[in-house]
């Protein structure tokens, strides 16, 4: 198949990979605990991206699939002492699940009203969470030293989890690119351009995108208990927080909405600049104001981000940036 | 003669406006039908309810010899209708062969991408846009958007192809390449209806020509008939000559 062959997805997956295996060459903790953040927010952006950059729908709470999944796998491993791939799948597919009932109730809605109802539904999930005591309602689960012991004991699981994040990344470049070259991504994009256009020429406008909704939920699900796991516990307060969504979409438009290699870039720039902001005496308490005027300037003067904008600039970069 | 398309009393009210009142008529496979009248007279609001965008309030549409009152516009896709839009709707930030192919895509023949390729690659030869497949819907003229929209609506292979005013704001040398298009469209056995106030143009390429005024059917018939019915030249055509001289030929 000559699309498999097509530099697009090679230049992204090139690039992931040299952002990964970085903190392995040198095997050092320090290192890999600042990639790790940059692989799971590959996951997430890109992840986000099928439904924002593809679909042209705004969601701003994003990260309720990413808690729910990581709640449904701390559960499991908690309670029902489950290997963290059985965990990483359930909270995967409660996430797509999620999706998929939610998809039916709300993506009839468009523009604005879309994106202020995923923010309803993440605030919501919140409080239901707060309250639902087998998630050990505010206080949240907690997991025991030794869940890790199957895994080696906690430093080899940190990183067996890294690992894992890893093989994400690189899975989501290709699902990324897969779906834009395959007819479903035309049918999203198709959306995008005119929903109404799109609808007549046949394609099933609720059908298309409860599919891309639920494709932009799981692996955040996933990547969602691979986080918790690692850290060790989960609570309300940091699995719901509205604002992992928001820098996610910046990292999308920073990166290029729409684009296979947008959100890894994206992702790599936003965590490396946001690493130097939390880590500078002057910036660190405004970190987020940062990122909010970030993405002020992105939308008013780069709306098709960087890889969008060379791609525009330089129609034969078309070939080689997909 | 095997009808086509039957459209039966559709009646279609936007609050307490009589968009279309009672409109009916019979279409038979292969002809032009051309449909014209004044401005807001209910030309665009016939086609989408004939596609399924709007609901009729009252009235049925048969389709091949198939009830598809109520049907979706995805529906009316699949089985067989295509239509342009009388504003241009392209997929701007799709090429112009993307655009084609998911006409050819999600139509009635549901083809793969590329099978899909094939098809856009030959109506876009057909409409005389394959020098600009690979750019962008947005950087197209008017008069180039325009020939985008009849080929994503022949990509689709369809049996019913319904035009709304795809001559408008053309110059004269573009009309005559689309009138050409449209005739040749006709030779390949696809019926069309054609909404068009080029007068010259709908009155050379149609079979038969249904006016509306104010929701109205207020007359049929070929051509000829229609340039010299006083009705019609009162509500639409004013001057009365006027209609000797669209039916001259050049
Ligand atoms: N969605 C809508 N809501 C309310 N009124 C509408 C709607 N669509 C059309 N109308 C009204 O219905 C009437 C018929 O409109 P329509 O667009 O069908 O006219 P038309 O014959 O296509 O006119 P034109 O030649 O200008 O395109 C107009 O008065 C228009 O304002
Ligand atoms: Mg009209």
């Amino acid at each position: 198949m000559k699309k498999w062959l097509n530099p697009g997805l090679w230049i992204t997956l090139l690039i992931t990979v040299a952002i990964g295996i970085w903190p392995i060459i040198t095997q050092e903790a320090a290192k890999r605990e600042v990639i790790f953040t940059v692989l799971m927010a590959i996951v997430f952006a890109s992840s986000l991206n099928i439904l924002l950059g593809y679909t042209g729908y705004v969601s701003f709470g994003h990260v309720v699939f990413f808690g729910l999944g990581g709640y449904v796998g701390m559960y499991l491993i908690k309670e029902y002492e489950a290997s963290i791939w059985l965990a990483a799948l359930a909270g995967g597919i409660a996430a797509g699940l999620l999706a998929f009932l939610l998809g039916k109730a709300i993506l009839k809605l468009r523009g604005a009203y879309f994106a202020l109802v995923t923010i309803g539904v993440n605030e919501a999930m919140r409080a239901f969470v707060n309250n639902f005591q087998p998630f050990g309602g505010p206080i949240g689960l907690e997991l025991n030293f030794k869940v890790y012991k199957p895994y080696g004991g906690p430093a080899d699981a940190l990183w067996m989890v890294y690992y894992a994040t890893f093989a994400l990344a690189i899975l989501v470049a290709v699902l990324s690119y897969a779906v834009k070259q395959s007819k479903f991504g035309l049918s999203l994009m198709a959306i995008r351009e005119d929903e109404d256009a799109a609808e007549v020429m046949g394609v099933v406008p609720h059908n298309a995108k409860t599919w891309a909704f639920i494709l932009s939920a799981i692996l955040p699900g996933v990547v969602g208990v691979l986080f918790f796991f690692k850290n060790g516990n989960i609570e309300p307060a940091g699995a719901f927080r509205l604002h992992y969504s928001i820098e996610n979409l910046v990292m999308v438009m920073l990166g290029g909405q729409g684009t296979v290699l947008g959100p890894v870039l994206g992702a790599f720039g936003y965590q490396r600049l946001r690493g130097f902001l939390v880590t500078n005496p002057i910036f660190k308490n405004i970190q987020l104001s940062i990122a909010g005027g970030l993405l002020l300037l992105i939308v008013l003067f780069i709306p098709a981000g960087a890889v969008g904008w060379l791609r525009n600039r330089f129609p034969r970069l078309r070939r080689v940036l997909s | 003669m095997t009808m086509l398309l039957q459209v039966e009393g559709i009646t279609k009210r936007f609050g307490g406006l009589q968009a279309l009142t009672k409109v009916t008529f019979d279409l038979p496979e292969g002809q032009i039908l051309g449909l014209i009248g004044p401005n807001g007279a209910g030309k665009t609001t016939l086609f989408n309810v004939i596609n399924g965008i709007y609901a009729a309030d009252e009235g049925r549409v048969h389709f091949r010899n198939k009830n598809v009152t109520g049907y979706k516009p995805y529906e009316m896709a699949r089985q067989g209708l295509a239509r342009t839009h009388q504003i241009v709707r392209p997929l701007n930030e799709l090429t112009v062969r993307e655009n084609v192919m998911a006409g050819a895509c999600f139509g009635r023949e549901n083809h793969g991408l590329g099978e899909a390729t094939k098809i856009a690659n030959e109506v876009l030869a057909f409409v005389k846009l394959d020098g600009k497949a690979d750019q962008l819907a947005s950087s197209l003229n008017v008069a180039q958007k325009k020939r985008l929209e009849m080929a994503r609506a022949l990509a689709a292979r369809p049996y019913l192809l319904l035009l709304d005013e795809v001559l408008a704001g053309l110059n004269p040398s573009e009309i005559a390449s689309m009138v050409e298009i449209v005739k040749n469209i006709r030779e390949q056995g696809v019926t069309i209806i054609m909404i068009e106030h080029v007068m010259k143009a709908v009155m050379n390429v149609s079979d038969r020509i249904i006016v509306l005024d104010y929701g109205q059917q207020i007359a049929e018939g070929t051509p000829q008939e229609i340039a010299n019915d006083p009705k019609v030249i009162e509500a639409y055509l004013g001057d009365p000559k006027l209609a000797e001289k669209l039916m001259e030929e050049d």
